[in-house]
């Protein structure tokens, strides 16, 4: 089991208010799964992503990640999971911008025990993976939104982490650049990486093998993607607006597409 | 697949951090000539107070050497609180107090009594009016270290018997157009014939001490001086110390030897004057170590000063780039490393200030010292000046940048990565 997570919560305190980010979360994920998590706004996705990072503590419960229990450990230790368990991507993709992305991506090895050695032939290798051998000394504003995303992506692999999370890693993407992360990860996944993504997107997450709905901070669905109820009815309506639409222009459709999905 | 240690990755962060701060200094220069400015001025004052003072010390030295330091004078000097009893003749060196100050103090090698007289001194047609003719004993010679070069010294005989023979330097030679080897001529001085029996080297005397072009000089026998102007007395006496290091016990010799001879009561003031060329020295040197406290004082306040500025600069870059320290964070960053990079950058900036000072300070000493005439010849900034501010640079830089560093390394990485 890679990820275990049991009765998670995280509470924030403002004032007299406390909010529930978190309000008692089971999950388990498996080596090579592929997991979307959808929710409303507010619902603590990225909370929860947060806590999976190590980049967050939980106030209660217990996180264990290969074994390890992070919720025992403290910053420095933390950090050390951070660094060689875990590949993060930011919906911002959060590059240094003074530097170029082979710099951006050589930056997880400067903190590594392990990967010391060839670092920069690493990044190079982490780059072309990613489809930016040409790219390589680009600053982050030299570089398309999706190449950004992509520079991000090859960071996060660099150090060869058991587990990907990426929080809505296509929000700042447009639909044809969001296809093409999509496709990296799909390809990563088939090579055998396990994957995490926050998204609201359901065709974004109909890639994914499975679904797991957030809502107040807690589960409240958790299927695999060809059975979960809410997926479905998108895939019929949006079959249902790519026959209309066929129909109006005579042109046939074959797969769904965000435009003529409903919000 | 070979672990790296925890030593190795921060010296490892260190060793990046430093090219990438010193980069950063060079790009940001007017910036960083701001920020440091304390720790520039500082540094630069360390280095220009060091190399005056010693070069000061340097040619105080030297100055002292060409006198010699184991020389000592006695004077007679009337304080005022004698006034009412003596007379400033009756303070004057008696022969007698000369001859017990020989005969008693044992740290003194010679002492000598210097009886000065005033004469007209003519050499056929070339006549000079009122000449200081000094009146000497032989061993003169060995107290002022000033050799013979033609003829010989003045013997015991020609003191006993109070012969007109005068001894002459060169300026005398020239002024008087005497031949060039005077020994065998004789002077006028007053009418009276002196034979010339000797020629006195000239030391190359400096200007601190009435060198400088010198003038014609005439020695005769101290008794003949005696006796031919009676009215006059001695000047003084100087002698010299068979070490160095007796000056103090010399001073207490014939401070008691010429106490009880003068009949001075405990309490009383002493009527004459003992001075060692060593005392000068040590005086000298308690002056330059005031001189080095207060300006150690200014050093202390701008380096603090500066340091402040340097912290101020790091809080602001911490807040600055809390979104870069979360993102390092993030990736995996141990708390340490990211101390350890903003000390770095600390002390990287104060190093680049000191650079500037030392730079700055070595150039006013170069621009001092190409002054035409300077005396400070031997001004320079000693390398431990060098490595001094070096040293105190790193220590404000890490001393005012630890604060800076520890806000960085204990930011909330999530904190940290949504900070606008
Ligand atoms: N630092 C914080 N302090 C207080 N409340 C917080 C904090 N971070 C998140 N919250 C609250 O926790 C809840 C869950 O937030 P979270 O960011 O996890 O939502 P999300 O599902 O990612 O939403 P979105 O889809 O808009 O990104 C929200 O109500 C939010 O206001
Ligand atoms: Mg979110």
């Amino acid at each position: 089991m890679t990820i275990s997570i049991r009765n998670l919560r995280k509470i924030y305190r403002l004032g007299s208010e406390t909010v529930r980010a978190l309000d008692g979360v089971d999950l388990q994920i498996r080596r090579n799964e592929f997991v979307a998590i959808m929710g409303p706004s507010g619902s603590g996705k990225s909370t929860m992503m947060n806590i999976l990072g190590c980049l967050d503590r939980p106030t209660s419960g217990e996180y264990t990640l290969n074994g390890q229990p992070t919720h025992k450990m403290g910053p420095a230790r933390l950090a050390r999971v951070r660094n060689e368990e875990i590949g993060f991507i930011f919906q911002s993709f959060e590059l240094l911008p003074k530097q170029t992305a082979l710099k951006n991506v050589t930056l997880p090895m400067i903190y590594s025990r392990r990967h010391w050695l060839g670092a920069k032939a690493r990044a190079r290798t982490a780059l072309q993976r990613v489809g930016l051998a040409d790219r390589m000394s680009h600053r982050p504003n030299q570089l398309s939104g999706g190449q950004r995303q992509r520079v991000a992506v090859a960071r996060a692999l660099v150090n060869e982490p058991s587990i990907l999370l990426a929080d809505e890693p296509t929000g700042n993407l447009d639909t044809k650049t969001t296809d093409e992360i999509i496709a990296l990860f799909r390809d990563l996944h088939a090579e055998g990486q396990t994957i995490v993504i926050v998204t609201h997107e359901e065709e974004v997450a109909g890639h994914a093998e499975r679904i797991v709905r957030l809502r107040d901070g807690k589960i409240v669905s958790d299927f695999p993607t060809s059975e979960d109820p809410t997926h479905r009815e998108y895939l019929r309506a949006a079959a249902a607006a790519a026959e209309r639409l066929a129909q109006s222009e005579g042109v046939a459709t074959s797969e769904p597409s965000s435009e003529g999905a409903p919000a | 697949m070979m672990l790296l240690s925890p030593f190795m990755l921060i010296l490892r962060v260190i060793s990046q951090t430093f090219v990438l701060a010193i980069v950063q200094v060079l790009a940001n220069k007017f910036r960083t000539f701001l920020t440091t400015l304390g720790i520039i001025i500082a540094v630069a004052s360390i280095v220009i107070v060091v190399a005056a003072l010693s070069g000061m010390k340097q040619f105080v030295l030297d100055e002292f050497e060409t006198v010699g330091v184991k020389r000592i004078f006695v004077d007679g000097t009337l304080p005022p609180s004698w006034r009412t009893r003596l007379d400033w003749r009756d303070v004057q060196l008696k022969d007698h107090e000369v001859e017990a100050i020989r005969t008693h103090v044992t740290s003194l090698e010679h002492f000598v009594p210097m009886y000065f007289t005033s004469f007209s001194v003519q050499f056929e047609e070339q006549l000079l009016e009122s000449v200081t003719a000094i009146g000497i004993e032989p061993a003169w010679h060995d107290v002022e270290n000033r050799d013979i070069l033609q003829g010989r010294r003045f013997g015991a005989i020609d003191l006993r018997e109070r012969r007109n023979v005068c001894v002459i330097n060169e300026a005398a030679v020239e002024e008087l157009n005497l031949p060039r080897e005077p020994v065998g001529s004789f002077l006028l001085l007053s009418g009276r014939r002196f034979l010339v029996v000797g020629l006195v080297e000239t030391p190359d005397q400096s200007a601190m001490f009435g060198g400088g072009d010198t003038r014609t000089e005439v020695y005769i026998p101290f008794t003949t001086a005696r006796a031919l102007d009676p009215d006059r007395w001695i000047n003084y006496a100087q002698g010299e110390l068979k070490d160095a290091s007796m000056a103090d016990e010399a001073i207490a010799e014939i401070t008691a030897v010429l106490r009880q001879l003068r009949g001075i009561e405990p309490g009383e003031e002493n009527t004459f004057d003992v001075d060692v060329v060593q005392q000068f020295i040590d005086q000298f040197n308690n002056i330059a170590r005031v001189i080095t406290l207060i300006a150690g004082g200014i050093v202390a306040i701008s380096l603090i000063v500066g340091g402040i500025g340097i912290m101020n600069i790091m809080l602001v870059s911490v807040s600055e780039r809390t979104r870069e320290i979360g993102l390092r964070k993030a990736m995996g960053a141990h708390p340490l490393i990211i101390l350890t990079q903003f000390l770095v950058e600390a002390v990287v900036l104060c190093l680049a200030g000191a650079t500037v000072g030392l730079s700055f300070g070595q150039l006013v000493v170069m621009g001092v010292k190409a002054v035409p005439d300077f005396p400070l010849e031997t001004l320079a900034v000693p390398p431990w000046a060098v490595l001094l501010s070096a040293g105190f640079s790193t220590g404000i830089g890490v001393i005012f940048g630890i604060f800076p560093a520890i806000k960085a390394a204990r930011l909330d990485p999530i904190q940290a990565l949504h900070h606008e």
